[in-house]
């Protein structure tokens, strides 16, 4: 088994390396590396690895389940930051470079355009989840911590939607997408019947 | 907007001298700022949208699904596409049918330069220095009945030389059509080349229609049949989704799309840093078009 100091080297290391997606399209944009459209490059990005961080954090309780390891809980919450982290870039891609904070617009876009309405909707349900992701958090809620943070399995299906309904035409990336997160929660149902 | 003389547009030697000078001021202030960063020196180069798009994002961003749904693949995948021999037929109702080679039809239509905005759908737009002639020289050459209304385009299907047309993405070949007073009208254009060269595959060679005013899947690229039809075709975008598409895709702000903003566009090879620029009635050709349209709820018929 894993001593606690190896732990926690563990930790550091998930850590840095849920942060090279970000270094990958900031070295990009330093290095003039974009396509044609360099913004559209940074907002695909950033919201595909929300999708995948979305995929990692729900994928640690069946790996729980079927190893019998305790470990990967150690790391659900940090992913589920790692979350937050990327679909705020991946928002304020849109907000503040695409549309340059012209709130006008960007209400307009969400009332009229569903994915966008989706994808705002998931963004804010993330924010009571992000504010107490923090171990004081967990005491003071106690069993309510635990209803709380089951808003991730509605956020994640809201992130699926939010890119199956942005596709113009080929719909396999956002399906596939879809599929995985539905067989992650399928998990969940499956274990509590046992 | 108006479309573009070529005398309007900074000539290349101009512009990349203004670059040139434009990155030395950065270069110099690099030391102390952010100055040397492309994305900045960038900023500058689109202040104004009536800049030529450069030659390699016009043809290495493309939508071109017959060669795949990326931006990049028509590029990838059109290289070996075999351009000779390539007829083209007009029929339907018309006096004379006729077929002409490609070959045929650039030497009885000199193409001339045609600089003309280029708006897609999904909401970004480019300038490109066209080469071509209007479609009506070429319609004008088959006599067309009275009862013809419309006219429709199809695409060559050839699903060994193009391997999108091996997936059902869209229903192939790709058609696409206009009314017969849109095809006749001079700003639409057959397309023979473009930055004064021969048309890139991946741009729709040897031959494709562009029509400026409207968005950019209207344009139909290599095209083998023009046919003079009594009814409204229906394009391969409107079978797709007929909520998102209609006959008419003239650029409209204010229609919106499910997906994209029509409000605003982005200008393809801007910056980070480069505003969205609003988008125009009729692609800023309304002068020349807007009679077309008059007494129509465009609203309606989008």
């Amino acid at each position: 088994m894993l001593t606690q100091i190896n732990q926690k080297y563990l930790k550091i290391v998930i850590f840095t390396l849920s942060l090279v997606p970000i270094f990958f399209i900031i070295y990009k944009i330093i290095t003039n590396q974009l396509g044609p459209e360099p913004i559209k490059d940074i907002t695909h990005h950033t919201g595909k690895w929300t999708l995948y961080f979305i995929v990692i954090t729900l994928a640690m309780t069946p790996l729980k389940k079927i190893t019998k390891l305790n470990i990967w809980i150690n790391y659900r919450r940090m992913f589920g930051l790692f979350i937050f982290f990327y679909a705020s870039v991946h928002l304020m891609t849109y907000v503040g470079l695409d549309y340059r904070f012209d709130i006008i617009s960007i209400g307009d876009d969400i009332i009229k355009k569903k994915y966008i309405f989706i994808g705002f909707s998931a963004w804010l349900l993330l924010v009571p989840l992000a504010l107490t992701s923090n171990k004081q958090m967990i005491k003071i809620l106690k069993n309510k911590w635990k209803k709380l943070h089951q808003l991730i399995y509605l956020i994640s299906l809201f992130g699926a939607i939010h890119y199956l309904w942005l596709v113009k035409r080929d719909l396999t990336e956002p399906l596939i997408f879809l599929s995985v997160i539905l067989i992650l929660l399928a998990f969940r149902f499956k274990f509590k019947k046992n | 907007m108006k479309n573009y003389k070529y005398s309007e547009i900074t000539p290349e030697k101009v512009y990349i001298k203004r670059r040139r000078f434009i990155k030395s001021i950065g270069l110099g202030l690099g030391s102390l700022t952010l100055g040397s960063m492309s994305l900045l020196n960038n900023a500058h180069s689109l202040e104004n949208n009536s800049e030529l798009t450069s030659y390699k994002d016009i043809t290495t961003y493309n939508n071109y699904y017959e060669f795949g749904t990326g931006k990049s693949d028509p590029y990838k995948n059109s290289q070996e596409f075999k351009v000779k021999p390539w007829n083209v037929s007009i029929e339907g109702e018309v006096e004379n049918p006729i077929t002409l080679s490609a070959e045929e039809i650039l030497s009885l239509y000199p193409s001339e330069e045609r600089i003309y905005r280029l708006r897609c759908v999904e909401g970004w737009s480019m300038v490109i220095p066209w080469m071509g002639f209007s479609l009506s020289k070429l319609l004008n050459k088959v006599s067309i009945k009275t009862e013809a209304k419309f006219v429709e385009f199809e695409s060559i299907y050839d699903p060994t030389q193009m391997k999108g047309q091996r997936y059902p993405v869209l229903n192939w070949p790709y058609k696409e059509g206009l009314r017969i007073d849109e095809a006749m009208h001079p700003l639409t254009t057959v397309v023979t080349g473009l930055y004064r060269k021969v048309l890139p595959n991946q741009n729709g060679a040897p031959l494709r229609i562009f029509v400026p005013w409207k968005y950019g899947f209207k344009s139909a690229k290599a095209i083998v049949k023009i046919k003079l039809v009594r009814k409204m075709p229906t394009s391969s975008w409107m079978k797709a989704s007929p909520r998102e598409y209609g006959f008419y895709s003239n650029v409209n702000p204010n229609v919106s799309h499910p997906r994209w903003s029509q409000a605003s566009e982005r200008v393809v090879g801007g910056s980070l840093l480069s505003p969205r620029v609003e988008t125009q009635m009729f692609n800023g050709y309304g002068d020349e078009v807007a009679n077309l349209y008059s007494g129509m709820d465009l609203k309606k018929y989008f």
